[in-house]
């Protein structure tokens, strides 16, 4: 990756953050630990590997993402509004009553949603849905499929996963993030995930693991997914909840942040002003 | 348009209805897709994998699974109809239709084959009276229950054109004929079978067919009754409904399925919310699980019998 390529996805993947943390706080409260672990994957996909065109949202021959971790939407939205799907004043109506931008990503809804999602598990069976209607209608997309390592109790990952490698549909790009907590706690405290690249691997996928917020990494382990083509395939993202905020990083039950007192609050504030500092800095 | 059969013979099994409806709409439309949960043979779609291998996928067993991929294969321009049996295309998937096909607004068709009594010896695990009440709750689904082979015939080429989630059930094996051949039907429209005057009789599925053969005898002890069949559970023809009980002493519905939820419930609902004040008997089951036991054997337990019916309505009208 060229030096300029990835000074431009690191500013966008700053922009991503600034503007989920933006939405959170104006809303008072959010899912902001498992939105910020993602932030550096979203900046890789929408600002190099994936095929799409945001004047028109629904185009046939775009590239999916479904984001089955779906709590994970508003550094979802943020991603889309950086890449020019909406107006960033939308981000502003997260949650509202009758706001195109829900909690949980609703593809009638929000320009660039690809997928429903929200019920966990569901969204690794319509990805693998998604990837075998693209191999049958003989186009070469790819759908990305973003799962949660909390996500992973659910029984429904393992049937689409053990569909997805039976046939082989090397086009679903299954990215697990693995932030180690879930919404009570750890992951090794609530329903102990073990080592999930050798479950992967045990699955029938070739599986690569790489630091979550290592945008150079992430792109790379991209490209050796795609030089797959008789196989399934799955990134490990070891990654944190609430990446790239230390404040966020080191709160104990950031699964969902409110942000009611002081402290939160001038925090938050503190940390927008580092994140654009870092992009005035030139990353 | 519909006619009555000119004899009630059993049919050609429902299974192979929906096979050869199938084969016929993928000769025609290469989008038309069908998923399995490893019960082809059970259901003959195995048939279907011989002759149309591009469009048949077999998901093994994992219902929830078959249920997201075939939204999947729908956001990328297929027609998915998938099948297992009812409980597992409708109780164990509930949250799946629901979600990533109902509120998604994505399109799957759902086959839930062997409702009720027509199990037989796989019993209890593996059948449903519960179906239509759950998928009745869906917003916009469309529930049916059909009569006999033209109808699922129908059912299944109008499915196809349809958009959202539309259920039938079913039989696997053949059912006494009520249509001719070749007959058409309305989707939210009931059909007059009989004209009588003293008693309102509203059925679904094979039932239609005792119900109607219940009717005759009844016609013989001087008791008159109208047959509709409600072959479209939701959208429920309220407007028929409404304008049949009128004069009527009595309405009774008939159905294999639970008296919670189901056809029962959908009528009386639509009485009491138009202050239709009737005698109003559900034939039906009520608070019990099924179990083993051949058709037969299973359709007298529960009370789901043409003597039944004709001891429930004599009741009524006395």
């Amino acid at each position: 990756m060229r030096q300029s390529e990835l000074r431009n996805l690191n500013v966008l993947a700053t922009n991503i953050r600034i503007d989920t943390l933006k939405m959170l706080k104006r809303r008072g409260y959010g899912h902001l630990g498992g939105a910020f672990s993602i932030v550096e994957l979203l900046a890789v996909l929408y600002g190099k590997q994936m095929k799409y065109d945001p004047k028109y949202p629904n185009w046939e021959e775009r590239d999916r993402v479904v984001l089955s971790k779906g709590h994970a939407g508003p550094g979802l939205y943020s991603a889309l509004a950086n890449v020019g799907f909406f107006e960033k004043d939308l981000l502003n109506t997260l949650n509202e009553g009758g706001t195109n931008l829900p909690s949980h990503p609703d593809r009638i809804k929000t320009p660039g949603i690809d997928a429903t999602t929200g019920s966990l598990g569901q969204g690794t069976s319509i990805a693998a849905g998604i990837a075998t209607g693209f191999k049958l209608s003989q186009k070469d997309n790819y759908v990305y499929l973003i799962v949660g390592d909390g996500e992973l109790n659910e029984g429904q990952c393992w049937e689409a996963f053990q569909y997805i490698a039976h046939f082989k549909l090397n086009n679903c790009i299954v990215i697990i993030d693995e932030n180690k907590k879930q919404l009570d706690g750890t992951t090794e405290e609530i329903l102990n995930p073990f080592d999930i690249q050798k479950k992967m691997e045990a699955f029938g996928f070739q599986t690569v693991k790489v630091k979550g917020n290592d945008i150079k990494a992430i792109d790379e382990a991209i490209d050796y997914c795609k030089s797959f083509n008789d196989c399934a395939v799955s990134i490990v993202l070891d990654s944190i909840k609430g990446q790239g905020v230390k404040f966020f990083e080191e709160m104990v039950a950031n699964h969902s942040v409110k942000f009611n007192n002081d402290e939160i609050n001038n925090e938050t504030e503190q940390a927008i002003v580092n994140l654009k500092n870092l992009i005035k800095d030139g990353e | 348009m519909y006619a009555l059969a000119k004899d009630n013979k059993v049919g050609k099994e429902l299974r192979m209805c929906v096979v050869d409806t199938l084969q016929e709409l993928m000769e025609k439309n290469d989008k038309v897709i069908v998923l399995e949960a490893d019960l082809g043979i059970a259901s003959g779609w195995t048939k279907i994998a011989k002759t149309n291998p591009d469009q048949f996928i077999n998901v093994g067993i994992a219902e929830a699974n078959m249920i997201g991929v075939a939204a999947g294969l729908n956001l990328t321009g297929y027609i998915p109809f998938v099948h297992t049996f009812g409980p597992f295309a409708t109780r164990r998937v509930f949250d799946q239709v629901f979600l990533s096909g109902a509120y998604s607004k994505n399109t799957i068709n759902i086959y839930g084959s062997d409702p009720g009594f027509t199990v037989g010896a796989n019993g209890g695990t593996h059948t449903t009276w519960e179906d239509v009440a759950l998928m009745r709750t869906i917003p916009n689904a469309v529930v049916c229950d059909p009569a006999d082979q033209t109808q699922m015939e129908w059912i299944i080429k109008e499915f196809s054109k349809r958009k959202g989630i539309n259920y039938v059930r079913g039989n696997r094996k053949g059912v006494r004929n009520v249509y001719e051949q070749g007959s058409t039907f309305e989707i939210g429209k009931g059909n007059i079978l009989k004209e009588g005057s003293d008693v309102l009789m509203i059925a679904s599925g094979q039932l239609v067919s005792d119900a109607l053969i219940a009717s005759e005898r009844l016609e013989e002890l001087g008791i008159s009754c109208e047959v509709i069949d409600m072959f479209t559970v939701k959208p429920l023809d309220e407007e028929l409904i409404l304008k049949e009980v009128v004069n009527k002493k009595a309405i009774i519905t008939i159905e294999n399925h639970s008296i919670t939820g189901g056809l029962g419930s959908a009528v009386a609902e639509v009485l009491s919310a138009n202050k239709v004040y009737v005698n109003l008997n559900r034939i039906g089951v009520n608070e019990r699980f099924d179990q083993v036991g051949t058709p037969d054997f299973l359709q007298k337990e529960f009370g789901l019998t043409i003597e039944n019916i004709q001891k429930t309505i004599k009741e009524l009208v006395r």
